[in-house]
């Protein structure tokens, strides 16, 4: 469709008004507060309560102006930001209206009479709201000759986030935010009158996983981060904008560098993935890049056994004899950006000749690998789908902690207009109770659903057998949609840039023939590997058994796969491309430094499978982007792959296309009966947002914020096990054990449900496995 | 320390005249006022915990209104009427006779535990003025003589009853019970109406 | 005319009875006679007489109340509500208490004829928490209308069910302002809510609700019974009935007078014994400090809503707060800006930050450190912070000192010249009296 004709439907569909603003005509749809058609001209009516995403609140009365509908006059000036258009609506603001200039210079001057006179300190002096609307609409001068009211400064109100209350101008953005946006109303306005003042109860602290927004959308410097404040002026910084790399919900980001250094990351705008928001990772965690020893030069495992420093030409070289003609596996972590991923994908086929390649760095099974070959590309949810959707089933999937993003998109359906959420989780976590959602045990008893239902599939989904296999026939049965969301930012994108065994870029299936052709065509090469590649626990496997010599990983935790993984390469050639020193480096035999993503451009596909687009934002960094590094080794193999350069790279994938042909049949898999083990809980776990996730290594203030890891049992388990809540209880299986205290749920008396990677909680490394029986005592 | 059971039972029985449970806010707190004397913690948490909303919101409301405090009243809580026309009335001349006589300022409490002030606002009492209130109970036409008289007594364990109210006067714990709507059978003591009240009826039966 | 003919005692008619305040004690003068009549009435009928009998709001603003309740859409298959707003916190008004003291039922009797006029099942009282005494009245008075059948369910046999819920307030003038009144019975900070919606198409529960003051709705029942007629021969042309006026202050004898509406400060002050013997009347408020106050050139004024508002004030709650000559008018003003600061509920910058600002300009003023410039800066801040507001609250705050520099302004010039108050603040108290 042109471009015209959808403006025309859209125009069709919502009923337009004219009005006129300062002399102007404007048409904007009905609905459209005053404040934003003025905008819409280009005037900007100075405003502070006001916030595009929030309820209007018409609390500063900043934004006041004069107002005439079919001829008659509204008395006093009315507030812009709480009215809607009319037609036969006249506006005047301050550009033609003395009244409403006085009236908004009247209400400037009462804003600035108990606000302090600090700009010079302030984190917000150079992009203050207040500042500078105090220089367009203000008085020259002030008329008070009072004492300007005080407050105990600075108040933490979580270890991240820091109040000034003199500073604060009571717009209630801030408290609207938690309580309207994240639904965490832990932030109030408390007291009233001229003391007035946001505040928490004592006990507990502005806790929520989304508190940065509310330091980005104050409009003075009332709320400060603990990490920024203080740290730099606005006018020193320079601003890139970026996409996050924490997860697949996608948000667009600034980062804000200066000589070099990351000193904040802010939410950026995308109406259409995170509006104006993100979470407290991805603003605040990004001090993991300076917080462990950087990789910084290539180095070679010598003789006797040590990692040495060496050059580029002498460690690619190294690594290219390591790999000539070795039965070589490649592991891609779930960070990589689309590119990269593409490199991994290319260099296995066309360098080492294998299909040996897979993206996924934590437990998977056979049954996703066929989803994700054969339906995850072909999913076209959006973000779009859960505004509208009649019912969301989340399952194997809690949006709060794995893709924040999108549960803030669900939660404003349920707060707007009750949408109703179904879940599949074994009991309900904040976020689910946040979203009011009904909780079910078994998939296949889900139903009323509809096409514009919307069922959220998690990566967790794979490690019940049978469960993907429901969840997709769900979605064909009642014609909902269906959308994969894996957690971290790479894995979609790696997906599609064919990351995976059964798959190569594009989508294209391995088992076709002509996609093979496609590819080996597109890539100058003869021919392409037939034979099924492995997973991620199938080449490990074959490394510890020697039927393979040698593996190529890059940015991979062998943690988040098994509690063998790390053993399992000891025996082979491992080649690491990290950013910091890791466990996998500290046995690896060569290990190539790689940039980070602020030292690189690239893109992720978020969850939707849109491009998310990030530039490189140190300007001079000598890091280079793990693609360039293979395409470096594959050369030197005599076997290129021609990937010098990350946009060459982005546009051989764009000149290569996606695939049209015929994909495989998912091969469903019938669900396996559990049976209950004599004596044993069965355990389920999952990553909360703040954890030990090595992405937030370095950020104390974040770190403070984390929900504190319990183990949640029913009541009547609790009883039985002579435990209350906050007791501590013992989790073991024969490899080891961990000890939680007890938070006591609704849920199966047979259940027991522990945070998969938090303090005090880290079950693959404790447990040996994510999921399964666990023996339960009270410790 | 936990609230005791009759207690919580109580608090359902409050959240149950509502047809939204949060409404109950307020009741639950004049409750809580009823039992520690004042808004404390254990109050905030267990009201937010029976209405499902967090401990910041039940704050949020409680630091709001002026009748939820944030440390114990006296027994005898003296609330001196200083709006405009009571001020004028006298209310000012009682306020600093009081404040000398009990040598505390306002919103203190006297060290007994027995008595503490509060400058107040209009009561609707303006045709009794100057107006005194004790335990939110009406003392009418005040002079700085008859507060200084009433709060001694009542740190003698005596008050004299209010003007148009109970026969005694009962304590500050006691009469937020009442506001958390929890009865004291005293409705039937005082008088309908007293004589500024009966003042324009009188004049139109010839009475006065 | 005499005096005494001027009087139309109604509400008020039983409160020398000892107990008026009992069920039956109100039903001995005649209670509960309305709700019979009415419930044998169509709902919109019970509408329509209100309608008719040009009843008007006795909160303060003075709005029809029967078209009030002709707002609430019917047939939605919503739930609506009837809410008394027993909040009485505006200085100078004491109306709604003392009826409430004496008289309970017949707010009760008003609140099921209303509730079913608009189709409620559910009413509340929300009753400021600061007078004990009648919250037991009126609670036992609930009680006691359960007990009888009038409340629950199938009032009367006719079908109809109601409850009735009472709640303390806990000490907040803004909570009279209706939409803060709403989000305070929510279990909300009473903040004022954004208009529209308004409160008939969603107000209480975001359900249709009618907010009456407890006069407007004790009104009722004397309608009902009596007649448009009746009710209509009492006031003026577009302010009819009768009201409660409440006299205070330097007046002999202070007290509530209940009379047609259009009656003078002139007439009433003749009722009320005069001003203070031997002092005169300097400055008056018609209805509460809210309103502009008036001098002795208004004693004359009707007051009735359009006699009050011709002459640049409102007849407001026809709270008549009487203050002689040795009453200074700085200190009246600062003492109600006070008031008025204490009272801003915050979330709003001119009325939060204006009356923090005017308090401070009116202590300079009383102590005799304000200029002449000075009072142009004061009206001039008046002037940012009325009709900028977010509620009328604000509006309120300003009057006083608006009114009082238009007929005072070398009052507050003496200060300067005097170095302070030129009053001797003895003069003007109670015992002065008492004691002379
Ligand atoms: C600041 C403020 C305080 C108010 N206080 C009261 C009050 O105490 N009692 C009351 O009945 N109305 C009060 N009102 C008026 C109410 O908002 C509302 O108009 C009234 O209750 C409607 O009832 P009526 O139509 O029966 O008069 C107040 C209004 C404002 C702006
Ligand atoms: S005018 Fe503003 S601050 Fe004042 S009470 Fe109304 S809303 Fe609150
Ligand atoms: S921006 Fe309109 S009132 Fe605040």
């Amino acid at each position: 469709m042109v471009p015209e004709q959808a403006l025309l439907e859209t125009q069709s569909a919502v009923e337009m008004i004219t009005v006129v603003i300062d002399g102007f005509e404007v048409s904007v749809p009905k609905g459209t507060l005053v404040i934003r058609a003025a905008e819409k001209l280009g005037i900007q009516i100075p405003r502070f309560c006001d916030h595009p995403l929030l309820d209007p609140a018409g609390a500063c009365r900043q934004c006041l102006v004069d107002i005439e509908i079919n001829g008659r006059a509204f008395p006093k000036p009315q507030a812009s930001c709480t009215i809607p258009v009319e037609n036969n609506m006249i506006v005047k603001t301050q550009l033609t209206s003395p009244v409403a200039e006085k009236a908004q210079a009247g209400i400037m001057e009462f804003l600035l009479i108990n606000h302090p006179l600090d700009c010079p300190v302030c984190d917000k002096g150079g992009e203050c709201p207040l500042q500078n609307q105090a220089m367009s609409n203000g008085r020259p001068e002030s008329r008070y000759e009072g004492v300007k009211r005080t407050f105990e400064k600075p108040v933490p109100i979580s270890s991240q986030v820091l109040l000034d209350r003199e500073r604060c101008v009571l717009c209630a953005r801030c408290t609207r935010f938690s309580e309207q946006i994240a639904g965490d109303p832990f932030i109030t306005l408390n007291e009233r009158g001229a003391l007035q003042q946001v505040g928490i109860y004592a006990e507990d602290p502005f806790e929520s996983y989304y508190s940065g927004n509310t330091v980005q959308i104050c409009p003075v410097g009332a709320l400060t981060g603990a990490s920024y404040r203080f740290r730099a002026r606005p006018f020193d910084l320079v601003s890139i904008d970026s996409a996050c790399e924490h997860c697949a919900s996608g948000c667009a980001m600034r980062t804000d560098i200066r000589r070099g250094k990351t000193l904040r990351r802010l939410a950026g705008d995308d109406a259409s993935v995170n509006e104006e928001w993100n979470c407290d990772k991805g603003r605040w965690a990004f001090k993991y890049l300076t917080s462990r020893e950087r990789v910084t030069s290539p180095m070679i495992r010598g003789e006797d056994g040590e990692l040495h420093e060496a050059s580029w030409p002498e460690a690619i070289a190294f690594a290219a004899s390591g790999l000539k003609a070795k039965r070589t596996g490649v592991l891609v972590g779930g960070r990589a950006s689309v590119e990269d991923a593409y490199g991994y994908s290319k260099f296995a086929r066309v360098a080492l000749g294998t299909n040996d390649i897979d993206f996924r760095s934590r437990p998977h099974s056979d049954e996703e690998t066929s989803f994700l070959t054969s339906v995850a590309l072909g999913l076209k949810t959006t973000y779009k789908d859960i505004d509208k959707a009649d019912k969301v089933v989340l399952l194997g999937f809690e949006p709060e902690e794995e893709s924040p993003i999108v549960f803030l998109r669900i939660f404003k359906q349920v707060r707007k207009r009750a949408l109703g959420v179904i879940s599949d989780a074994p009991f309900a976590s904040r976020g689910t109770e946040k979203l009011k959602a009904e909780l079910v045990t078994d998939i296949a008893t889900i139903s009323g659903l509809t096409a514009k239902s919307v069922i959220l599939v998690g990566e967790r989904l794979s490690e019940t057998v049978g469960a993907l296999s429901l969840a997709h026939a769900l979605a064909e049965k009642s014609g909902a949609k269906l959308a994969w969301i894996p957690r971290r930012a790479g894995e979609r994108g790696a997906l599609s840039a064919g990351a995976i065994s059964t798959l190569l870029p594009g989508g294209r299936p391995i088992s076709d023939a002509s996609a093979r052709v496609d590819v080996a065509t597109a890539w100058s090469v003869d021919s392409l590997p037939t034979n099924p590649g492995r997973s991620t626990s199938e080449i490990l496997l074959a490394l510890s058994v020697n039927n393979l010599d040698a593996v190529v990983i890059g940015g991979v935790d062998p943690l988040d796969i098994s509690n063998q993984a790390l053993t399992q390469l000891l025996n082979s050639f491992v080649v690491s491309l990290e950013i910091t020193h890791s466990s996998v480096t500290a046995i690896a035999d060569v290990v190539l430094p790689v940039a980070a993503v602020i030292e690189k451009s690239g893109s992720f596909q978020d969850w939707q499978g849109s491009s998310r687009v990030f530039e490189k934002a140190i300007a001079d960094s000598l890091s280079r982007s793990d693609v360039r590094i293979l395409s470096m080794i594959a050369d030197e193999m005599g076997t290129p792959i021609n990937l010098p350069t990350v946009s060459a790279t982005a546009r051989e994938i764009a000149a290569l296309g996606l695939w049209d042909g015929n994909v495989p049949a998912f091969e469903k898999v019938a669900p396996e009966k559990i049976s209950a083990s004599e004596g044993k809980l069965s355990l389920t776990s999952w990553r909360l947002l703040l954890d030990l996730g090595t992405l937030q290594d370095g950020e104390a203030n974040l770190a403070g914020t984390a929900r504190k890891a319990a183990a949640h049992i029913s009541a009547t388990r609790a009883q039985k096990l002579g435990v209350k809540a906050g007791d501590l209880i013992s989790i073991s299986t024969e490899l080891g054990a961990i000890k939680l205290p007890v938070a006591i749920s609704e849920m199966s008396d047979g259940s027991i449900w522990v945070p998969r990677n938090s303090i005090g909680s880290q079950v693959i490394a404790n447990l040996g496995f994510v999921s399964g029986p666990v023996t339960v005592v009270k410790a | 320390m936990e609230f005791t059971a009759d207690q919580l039972k109580i608090m359902d029985s409050i959240i149950a005249r509502y047809p939204r449970s949060r409404s109950a806010v307020m009741p639950l707190l004049h409750y809580v006022q009823a039992i520690d004397g004042y808004i404390t913690p254990r109050g905030i948490e267990t009201i937010a915990k029976k209405l499902d909303i967090a401990t910041a919101e039940v704050t949020a409301v409680s630091t709001f209104y002026t009748q939820y405090r944030t440390e114990p009243a006296g027994e005898y809580h003296v609330g001196v009427c200083v709006n405009t026309l009571c001020a004028v009335m006298g209310g000012d001349a009682i306020y600093d006779s009081l404040t000398d006589h009990l040598g505390i300022e306002n919103h203190e409490t006297t060290k007994d535990g027995k008595v503490s002030i509060e400058r107040i606002e209009c009561n609707a009492a303006c045709d009794y003025a100057p107006v005194v209130m004790v335990n939110w109970e009406f003392y009418d036409n005040q002079t700085p003589q008859s507060v200084k008289d009433l709060v001694d007594a009542a740190r003698a364990g005596n008050p004299p009853a209010p003007t148009r109210g109970p026969k005694t006067l009962r304590t500050w714990k006691q009469n937020s019970e009442v506001l958390a709507g929890l009865s004291d059978g005293l409705a039937n003591e005082g008088v309908s109406a007293g004589g500024p009240s009966l003042l324009g009826l009188k004049i139109a039966k010839g009475e006065k | 005319m005499t005096p005494t003919s001027k009087l139309t005692p109604v509400l008020s008619a039983n409160w020398d009875e000892k107990d008026s305040f009992t069920i039956e004690g109100y039903k001995r003068s005649g209670g509960y006679k309305a709700v019979t009549k009415a419930l044998a009435m169509e709902p919109d009928a019970v509408i329509q007489m209100i309608k008719d009998s040009g009843l008007r709001g006795r909160g303060g603003a003075g709005f029809p109340t029967g078209s009030k309740w002709g707002f609430i859409p019917q047939g939605d298959n919503k739930e609506h509500y009837l809410v008394v707003n027993a909040d009485e916190s505006e200085p100078g008004t004491c109306k709604d208490m003392p009826l409430l003291l004496a008289n309970p039922h017949v707010l009760i009797e008003g609140i099921i004829i209303g509730s079913y006029a608009i189709r409620a099942n559910h009413a509340f009282i929300y009753l400021r928490g600061e007078v004990v005494h009648v919250f037991r009245r009126v609670q036992q008075a609930i009680e006691d209308a359960y007990k009888a059948g009038l409340l629950g369910k199938n009032i009367g046999g006719k079908g109809f069910d109601l409850e009735l819920t009472l709640h303390a307030g806990a000490g907040a003038y803004i909570c009279g302002e209706e939409t803060a009144l709403l989000d305070s019975l929510e279990g909300f900070r009473g903040q004022p809510r954004l208009r529209p919606p308004f409160p008939a198409i969603a107000g209480l529960y975001a359900k249709p609700t009618v907010v009456n003051n407890v006069e407007s709705i004790a009104s009722v029942p004397s309608i009902i019974n009596n007649g448009i007629e009746w009710f209509q021969a009492m006031g003026t042309e577009k302010s009819k009935g009768f009201t409660l006026y409440s006299l205070s202050g330097h007046v002999n004898n202070p007290g509530q007078f209940e009379a047609p509406l259009g009656i003078t400060l002139r007439e009433l002050l003749d009722l009320a014994g005069g001003v203070r013997t031997g002092h005169k009347l300097k400055f008056w408020t018609p209805g509460g400090s809210s309103t502009p106050m008036f001098t002795d050139e208004h004693l004359d004024i009707p007051l009735d809503y359009e006699g009050v508002s011709a002459a640049g004030s409102m007849l407001g709650t026809k709270a008549l707060q009487i203050f002689d000559e040795t009453t200074c008018v700085v200190r009246a003003a600062l003492r109600w800006s006070e008031f008025y600061k204490h009272e801003s509920c915050g979330k709003c910058t001119p009325c939060r930050e204006g009356t923090w600002w005017l308090v401070q300009m009116l202590h300079d003023l009383e102590d005799g450190k304000g200029t002449e410039a000075d009072l142009t800066k004061l009206l001039d801040l008046c002037d940012n912070i009325a009709g900028r507001s977010f509620c009328a609250l604000a509006d309120g705050a300003v009057a006083p000192i608006m009114s009082s520099l238009k007929y005072f302004r070398d009052e507050y010039l003496e200060h300067q010249r005097n170095g302070g108050c030129p009053f001797d603040p003895v003069a003007s108290t109670i015992f002065k009296t008492v004691g002379a």
